[in-house]
């Protein structure tokens, strides 16, 4: 039972990282790298201002501030200085692996015995358990509220249009820079407070620990929309939580089957690029028997 | 409406590719004016509608454009957008797929305005967009909430001349529209079209391949080549063209015969 709500807490968690991805993947259509970055980003900050004595919700405000900044650097070198969002992805993830350093101090914080967000809510008399699930709940209900808003408003639906169409959209006035950097602060924003939440539910913040994060993001927006749809947006922002709570069921049940962790990234990898491969084998198959709509292409 | 003035385009400068698209080239269109326009490939057409549209600038010096009196030269593509409506050659590039009928009517709604935090799709709104769509008769009001990827092409190009027209801009630019359409949509869009353009006295470029459409159409042609306009006709001559007297014309003007690639141009 406790895995369970553990598994499900820690796939609310990380969900603030996947709907910051499906932000930047999905709705910008940008495979954005600095994710990579700024998830330890918003760990840092987080955690070095909690080591300090800030209030643990002052610390995740101030990882998100963080986040913003990370996107915001992704941003103007994409669209300012015309460099592949893929790159500037890459550039602004290794740049701040030195400043997560330097955040920090040291690689590592230990947040051990200190006054997390979960033991603020301790205090209240609930269990650690229930805690972290509580604050899950809370957190990705609020966010996935405030991005249904935010998506359906004005600015939001030219920042949807610009991931479908950029040509499309400066054709009715927009101003596709501002839309896509826009999109990459608030992803990252959202990645950065992830970073803060699993910081504080781990007890350490860790420089390595964005490694493999871009992928998780994927999988879990990935195997949401497969599994649950992507109708409407609305749909979409349930599907990529369940997905990643769904993906940390599975990492929870292949390790319980007695798979190396050291190998969870490899899987992680071979399970995404099955997944992105899949609409294209689909139509492959379909071509193969003749059928498709597109067996010509 | 618009004016054009001495406008240049050279693509790949100093390069051996090098290639002259415009050549100083004058143009000007009175509030009102259909103008189409017609030339083989790469005679310039496309890139003088890019020009205006702001998709890249031109060469530096003297050229100037004006849209409704104003310079807009200097200006980016966005920020002239909401002076000028579009439609592209490609049905796709018009609309956003994903996004339902109803989203992309409100974000054309829109265009050129200030975009806040205010709910993009207000039901004050909806009968407007009904109304509107109506007029197409093709159904189309009865799916605004139909993601406009479900839509055919020659329904989405239908749909990209609404949302081009939704705020009457001061002038349509009009790429190839129909040349991606099946036949039979191709002269429905071009229905709407004239019908669009007459209910709302727009003043219009519409650049074809198609002679006839050329001719048919507007109430003035130019024809267009090697980054030159070589041919102007307005008024009487305008309405008495036919496609021969409009060959005709053409190898007075240019000394040639009309073979090779200006033979692209279907008659």
């Amino acid at each position: 039972m406790s895995l369970v709500i553990s598994t499900i807490s820690l796939g609310l968690l990380w969900s603030v990282l996947a709907l910051g991805v499906y932000i930047t993947f999905r709705v910008l259509n940008i495979a954005d790298l600095s994710v990579e970055g700024t998830f330890p980003l918003g760990a840092a900050v987080a955690a070095a201002l909690i080591d300090k004595g800030a209030a643990p919700l002052a610390a995740v405000a101030a990882a998100a501030a963080a986040g913003m900044i990370g996107g915001a650097l992704t941003g103007l070198m994409h669209t300012k200085l015309k460099i592949p969002a893929l790159l500037a992805g890459i550039l602004t993830m290794i740049g701040l692996y030195s400043v997560n350093l330097r955040v920090m101090g040291k690689a590592n914080i230990s947040l051990l015995g200190m006054d997390t967000m979960y033991s603020r809510m301790e205090e209240m008399g609930l269990s650690k358990e229930v805690a972290v699930l509580a604050a899950g709940v809370l957190v990705v209900a609020v966010i996935a509220a405030l991005m249904y808003w935010f998506f359906g408003t004005e600015v939001g639906m030219s920042i949807r249009a610009t991931g479908q169409n950029p040509q499309m959209i400066r054709a009715q006035g927009v101003n596709t820079h501002h839309t896509i950097l826009l999109g990459l602060i608030l992803g990252n924003a959202l990645v950065a407070i992830s970073g803060a939440l699993i910081a504080q539910n781990n007890g350490f913040a860790d420089v390595g620990m964005g490694i493999g994060t871009i992928v998780i993001g994927l999988a879990s927006v990935i195997i949401g929309e497969v599994l649950f749809g992507a109708r409407s947006f609305k749909n979409s922002l349930i599907a990529v939580v369940l997905g990643s709570i769904v993906y940390r069921a599975v990492i929870a049940a292949v390790l319980k089957l007695g798979m190396s962790p050291n190998d969870l990234k490899l899987l992680t990898a071979v399970l995404v690029a099955l997944a992105l491969s899949l609409p294209l084998m689909k139509e492959k198959i379909l071509a193969a028997k003749g059928g498709g709509a597109n067996a010509a292409r | 409406m618009l004016r054009v003035e001495k406008v240049s385009k050279t693509f790949y400068k100093g390069t051996v590719n090098e290639k002259v698209a415009l050549d100083n080239v004058s143009v000007q269109l009175a509030p009102g004016d259909f103008v189409t326009v017609i030339g083989g490939n790469g005679a310039g057409k496309s890139t003088l509608l890019n020009a205006v549209a702001g998709v890249y600038p031109v060469d530096g010096g003297e050229g100037r454009i004006y849209i409704d009196g104003r310079d807009v030269t200097k200006m980016a593509e966005h920020q002239r957008a909401r002076y000028i409506g579009r439609v592209f050659q490609d049905p796709m590039l018009g609309t956003a797929a994903g996004m339902m009928l109803r989203e992309n009517l409100a974000l054309a709604a829109r265009r050129g305005k200030r975009l806040g935090l205010k709910w993009g799709l207000p039901a004050g709104e909806t009968a407007f967009y009904k109304e509107r769509l109506r007029a197409l008769d093709l159904g189309l009001e009865e799916r605004l909430d139909a993601k406009v990827g479900l839509l055919s092409g020659g329904q989405r190009q239908a749909v990209t001349l609404l949302m081009a027209v939704l705020q009457r801009p001061p002038l349509l630019l009009l790429d190839e529209h129909t040349a991606a359409l099946d036949p039979k949509t191709a002269e429905k869009v071009l229905q709407l079209t004239e019908q669009i353009v007459s209910e709302n006295n727009l003043t219009t470029l519409m650049i074809t391949h198609n002679m006839r459409d050329a001719i048919a159409m507007g109430n003035r042609l130019i024809m267009m080549e090697e980054g030159k306009m070589i041919i102007d006709l307005a008024g009487e001559d305008k309405k008495n063209l036919t496609v021969a007297r409009l060959l005709e014309a053409f190898e007075q003007v240019s000394h040639k015969s009309f073979t090779q690639d200006t033979a692209l141009l279907s008659k």
